[in-house]
């Protein structure tokens, strides 16, 4: 039988078990909608989102809460440009995502037509691969190709720009059982000698320390991690990416490393004589002054991007593979081990960190914020941050023990990014708690999308951390500018409870200690879209930090 | 340090804009890039000149090897290296004198004559580099009209190293 371009669009998504669909039709994407209505129940949820990049962060908050593949549509033109963002978003952090756009007929392309951009050529740097489709024949190889390659290997985003002719012409369908691409072949199975060497490496380690990536948690690795570390007793540190990989509450987890990272990890990992990387980059935010970053340890790099070993850091034993696979191996050849003076040389830093020391002032500080939401959900909620200093708090003090329980934009820093991310996570995770910490300034980056959130009924709670500022670039211009505050006091934030009210949802304003908890407790009695807007006092800063340039062992704000 | 790489990549529309690209973004120096088709239907052969050190090379190999449209990456080492470059060249004549010493250059560089006018002679002449760079800067005395260069184009000497 002979099937339009959209119809095999929706029985390709149909074999690829798509279940939703995040989106806003226009012009030149409008047979693909129209093709849902005509079904009489499409077999995924279609969620109207109010801008594209509220749609495409929420695939992404979806993606990165399941491990499937997130899907986005958007039409033409400005609805294609407007999902920039999202897809350099999704680049930088690895997260697989399928994002369709409509363009101008064929006849059209390249003549400026109304609404026509080259969407392929503006994502060719930020997508993993991106595909116009040419003749109808194509069509479904292409979405076979898009979403193999979105989700294997190192994943990333995958768009498909999709000509209006090619949506209404017709042709027979059949879907490929598999993709088949020469120039594509991830290596997913470690070398079998280089294991065996690092684990020669690791048992002879006086001072060996794992620094755990978001590459475990997008193998599902943790499992293998978690035994890896209770047969030797080496501690961890999780990059930024990286939380949630292992569990916050193990006694051998020592905090996140990095320019906003404990003290405790950036003294371990500055002082050890050997790092174990796994599923890492080296990102500049984690190794602050490159030349002088561990000048003593040697590296074990193992990541499935032959590219990311020895860009930033010279790997002594590179590995390439699927890190569940390598950790799995890598384990056989382990034996128990407990390095006893190294972990006393940690608890020395320890006792200077500012982390561990009781957090003694009486406001309704970011620590007590964090804390409340911990007490309340006890690590079972998905935590799911915008960009600024809220998310650096909550990367310090939200209780993860789970994969995929800690949802942040890393490498890009997208503000706008939680709120939109958090209803994705939500419609793939119904039944767990889903909580959004963001910011005032991030939240009205995709305010909008309260509409979709309340609308489609989503029980997310969603805590602004309201300081009337840019915090982040204010704590900047603070302590690098002499304090000129320049454009970063959001004077006139509207009353955001009666935003929330307006769209038809509950919210609550706490100023002070006493209130949080009761509200909070409330909130999530509810069951339903709340909003918690917590007035939170200007000044506070995020401490410790390095200093751009810096080495990380130099951090301001420990005593 | 000068690298020759050659890349085996599909012959897709838009292949030219992912390989450039890839240099721009990530800060290589392409000196040049010539690109045609390969011994297989449906794949082409591009031979890129790089400047940079082995960990430039090595970054630009491993970033060409992840775009999906890229088969297969090798660079030729200096030492195994055969590698040709085809130049046209137009040159001003003013005298019958200035022929014929162009004429001899043109015979002992094994260059050829293409087309002849009266004030004018177009020199087709193909070489390494360092031949072509020679050969031009005999020829700029008498006056370059119009340079035209394909870039360089290589191949392994040992046939084991090949990109099949």
């Amino acid at each position: 039988m002979k099937l339009t371009g959209t119809e095999i669009i929706v029985e390709c998504l149909k074999q690829e078990k798509a279940k939703v669909l995040f989106g806003i039709p226009g012009a030149a994407i409008m047979p693909l909608y129209d093709t849902f209505g005509k079904y009489e129940e499409i077999p995924f949820k279609n969620i109207l989102c109010r801008h594209e990049q509220g749609a495409i962060h929420a695939a992404d908050g979806y993606a990165r809460a399941t491990g499937e593949v997130g899907v986005c549509i958007a039409t033409s033109g400005p609805g294609a440009t407007n999902l920039i963002t999202g897809l350099a978003n999704a680049h930088m952090d690895s997260v697989p995502l399928v994002a369709i756009t409509g363009q101008v007929p064929t006849e059209m392309v390249g003549n400026d037509a109304f609404q026509e951009v080259d969407i392929t050529g503006i994502t060719l740097p930020i997508t993993k691969h991106n595909y116009i489709a040419r003749k109808i024949e194509e069509l479904p190889l292409i979405i076979k190709e898009a979403f193999y390659i979105a989700k294997t290997g190192r994943p990333g985003p995958v768009l498909i720009d999709l000509p209006k002719d090619i949506q209404l012409s017709k042709c027979n369908f059949n879907y490929p059982e598999r993709a088949n691409r020469r120039g594509y072949n991830p290596s997913y199975k470690g070398h079998l000698k280089q294991i065996k060497s690092a684990a020669i490496k690791i048992m002879n380690a006086r001072k060996p320390i794992i620094v755990a990536g978001g590459g475990v948690i997008k193998s599902k690795a943790s499992a293998e991690l978690i035994k890896i570390v209770s047969k030797t007793n080496i501690p961890v540190v999780n990059t930024f990416m990286g939380l949630s990989s292992f569990p916050k509450n193990h006694p051998l987890f020592l905090g996140m490393l990095g320019m906003y990272g404990q003290y405790t990890a950036n003294q371990s990992v500055s002082n050890a004589d050997l790092i174990l990387a796994l599923g890492t980059r080296f990102d500049d935010r984690i190794t602050g002054n490159l030349s002088k970053f561990c000048p003593q340890a040697e590296v074990i790099h193992i990541d499935i991007d032959p590219a990311e070993i020895g860009k930033n850091i010279d790997a002594k034993i590179p590995i390439v593979g699927d890190l569940k696979n390598v950790l799995q191996q890598l384990n056989n050849y382990l034996e128990e081990k407990e390095p006893v003076e190294w972990l006393n040389e940690i608890k020395g830093f320890k006792e200077k960190d500012p982390m561990y020391k009781e957090n003694d002032d009486f406001l309704l500080n970011s620590r007590f914020i964090m804390e409340s939401i911990n007490e309340l959900f006890r690590g079972e909620a998905i935590i799911v941050t915008d960009v600024g200093q809220h998310q650096m708090w909550a990367a310090h003090y939200t209780q993860v023990n789970f994969p995929r329980h800690f949802i942040s934009s890393g490498g890009l820093g997208a503000m706008g990014f939680g709120f939109p991310a958090a209803i994705g996570a939500k419609i793939g995770c119904p039944n767990k708690p889903v909580v959004c910490i963001t910011g005032d300034g991030g939240f009205q980056m995709n305010i909008q999308e309260l509409a979709t959130a309340i609308y489609n009924r989503l029980s997310i709670i969603v805590i602004l951390m309201n300081n009337g500022y840019l915090g982040m670039v204010r704590q900047l211009q603070e302590l690098f500018c002499d304090k000129r505050y320049v454009s970063t006091e959001l004077a006139g934030n509207p009353d955001f409870v009666k935003v929330v009210e307006g769209y038809g949802g509950t919210g609550y304003r706490v100023g002070k200690r006493e209130e949080l908890i009761p509200i909070l407790h409330e909130a999530h009695s509810k069951n339903e879209f709340v909003l918690i807007d917590c007035h939170i006092p200007q000044e506070e800063n995020i401490f410790p930090l390095v200093k751009p340039d810096s080495s990380i062992n130099q951090m301001i704000g420990v005593d | 340090m000068k690298h020759t790489i050659a890349i085996l990549v599909e012959d897709l529309p838009g292949v030219m804009a992912r390989v450039a690209g890839l240099f721009t973004r990530r800060g290589f120096n392409i000196n040049s890039i010539a690109v045609g088709h390969s011994e297989t239907p449906g794949i082409s052969r591009m031979t890129i000149i790089v400047n940079g050190d082995e960990k430039v090379l090595e970054q630009v190999m491993k970033q060409l090897n992840k775009l999906v449209d890229v088969v297969r990456v090798r660079d030729i080492p200096a030492e195994n290296i055969i590698e040709r470059e085809l130049v046209l060249v137009r040159v001003h004549v003013d005298s019958l004198a200035v022929r014929s010493e162009i004429i001899q250059l043109v015979e002992i560089f094994k260059a050829k004559v293409v087309f002849v006018e009266r004030n004018t002679m177009t020199i087709e002449m193909s070489g390494d580099e360092e031949k072509i760079n020679g050969f031009l800067n005999l020829l700029k005395p008498f006056g370059i009209k119009e340079i035209v260069r394909t870039g360089t184009i290589a191949i392994n000497k040992n046939s084991k190293n090949g990109l099949k």
